[in-house]
């Protein structure tokens, strides 16, 4: 399994195979605040790299959530839509959002490592 | 212009805040723990708020002034009782509402509780009607909190001894520290609290002494969830200049002896729409599901017409799902009516309800 990657709007992404699993950081959770509401992707669809693949609210406003990679949606989990609280509790691991079957593995060559990335996020939030 | 701070602004800090600006004003939106969780511990338990952005006018007078005010009310201020307090709005000749009110007779006048981004413009037509006869004062030397939830009767009754005899809507002049502060039982969550007048250089050991008897500091986030479920209207969004109290479903706040004589600015308007009906009308809207729909959603009926739309929508931490009001076409506001919401390019179900969403435990017949 590859080491976990990091986009700047603040998406995680796994790689195991040619299956990627993707979600929210931790840092995404704590500006949101509670998170009230997550829409998903379909299973089957297309999604493209950069492009919106699902919504999350907090009781103050909505935010897309785009995939960080392009690929065909494979899985997603039901478990955050029943209950969105589940995202603001384990937001890098349990609380993931979807899978994909990637199209183009060097698109992860694009992404930041966890040390660039919490760089980026203490830098954009001050 | 610069942003203002409250006289709690340090303690906001102290409870790690997180500020939004609010009507001028930096204001708290909420604190380390959330505003599910400070909501919920409002419903459950006790929570502060620090509403001094909000305007506290203070207009001394009598009879003269009592007749001067029915003239811009739609209340019966004569007949209102000492230390009572209504709600009310400032209408403009249109019955179009530029700020929704709480107005409280006290032995010196009357105390009016005016929304923060009206305040000054409120001050100013208030000022143009009744001219230089009566002092009116727009008190920055007083701050405002509220405290609220079940809990919030006892707390506050430990640290000002007697509060607890308050019925709701009405209010009275305590001691804390040898400061006067007037105390009415009052507020926007739909739960039992009281709000709290006193002056800005006290606000703060008050406010300490609250939260060391159990209550906590809650913010605008919180206030807005709460009273949404509550089924209260916020101005600027439920209502406005374009919209009528009788539009605004509220008029229960007019005095019916009022409405016989006519005579207060607006009045044409609001006996013709109560003879004649309105077009559109407020209500409550609960969406299937968890989809939530934001202020300015527009509302669809059965065969896809555009009927209305949302002007508050939130998820509603005590009612565990999405809450919402706004305006749809009379003949579409009855209960159950089912309709259609447009968010992000779908139309979701949902079905007109009434209000509240979360029932209000008001405490009215202590004494």
């Amino acid at each position: 399994m590859s080491e976990v990657k990091y986009s700047k709007e603040h998406e995680w992404i796994k790689l195991d195979g040619d299956v990627a699993t993707i979600g929210i950081t931790k840092h995404a959770t704590e500006m949101l605040g509670d998170i009230v509401f997550a829409e998903l992707p379909e299973k089957g669809s297309s999604v493209e790299k950069d492009g919106t693949a699902g919504v999350v609210e907090s009781t103050k406003a909505a935010s897309d959530v785009y995939t960080p990679v392009s690929g065909e949606v494979v899985d997603t989990n039901q478990a955050i839509v029943d209950d969105p609280s589940k995202i603001n509790q384990d937001p890098e691991d349990s609380a993931w959002f979807f899978k994909l079957k990637i199209k183009d593995p060097s698109e992860m060559d694009t992404l930041m490592n966890k040390d660039d990335y919490d760089k980026f996020a203490k830098e954009t939030s001050a | 212009m610069e942003t203002k701070k409250t006289s709690l602004y340090q303690l906001h800090q102290d409870c790690n805040a997180k500020f939004v600006e609010f009507a001028g004003y930096q204001m708290p939106i909420q604190y380390s723990e959330g505003i599910v969780e400070e909501h919920k511990f409002t419903r459950n338990h006790s929570g502060i708020f620090d509403v001094s952005h909000m305007g506290q006018l203070f207009i001394y007078g009598g009879e003269d002034l009592i007749k001067d005010l029915e003239k811009i009310f739609p209340l019966d201020l004569k007949n209102l009782k000492l230390n009572h307090s209504k709600y009310s709005f400032l209408m403009d000749k249109d019955a179009g509402i530029h700020d929704d009110l709480i107005i409280t007779k006290t032995k010196e006048g009357f105390l009016i509780i005016l929304n923060a981004a009206c305040k000054d413009n409120d001050f100013k037509i208030l000022k143009e009607f009744l001219g230089d006869k009566y002092k009116m004062v727009l008190d920055e030397n007083r701050s405002l909190i509220a405290i609220q939830g079940p809990k919030s009767s006892e707390i506050l009754n430990d640290v000002i001894n007697g509060v607890k005899d308050l019925n709701f809507m009405s209010g009275n002049w305590f001691t804390f520290e040898n400061q006067k502060v007037y105390i009415t039982r009052s507020g926007y969550t739909g739960e039992d609290g009281f709000e709290i007048s006193i002056v800005n250089d006290f606000v703060d050991q008050l406010t300490r002494e609250l939260i060391n008897k159990g209550s906590k500091l809650i913010g605008l986030g919180a206030r807005d969830t709460l009273r949404l479920e509550a089924g209260l209207c916020l101005y600027g969004h439920d209502l406005d200049k374009d919209k009528t109290p009788v539009e605004a479903n509220l008029k229960w706040a007019i005095s019916k002896e009022r409405i016989s004589k006519g005579d207060f600015i607006g009045s044409d308007i609001i006996i013709k729409q109560l003879n004649f009906g309105v077009s559109k009308i407020r209500v409550g809207i609960k969406p299937e599901g968890r989809i939530i729909a934001r202020e300015k959603t527009k509302i669809f009926n059965q065969s896809d017409v555009h009927i209305g739309e949302i002007t508050s929508g939130t998820f509603g931490p005590s009612v565990n799902g999405p809450v919402a009001m706004g305006y749809v076409e009379n003949e579409f506001s009855k209960k159950n009516t089912k309709v259609f919401l447009e968010v992000r390019g779908k139309k979701h179900p949902a079905s007109i309800c009434s209000l509240p969403f979360y029932k209000k435990s008001y405490v009215k017949g202590v004494n």
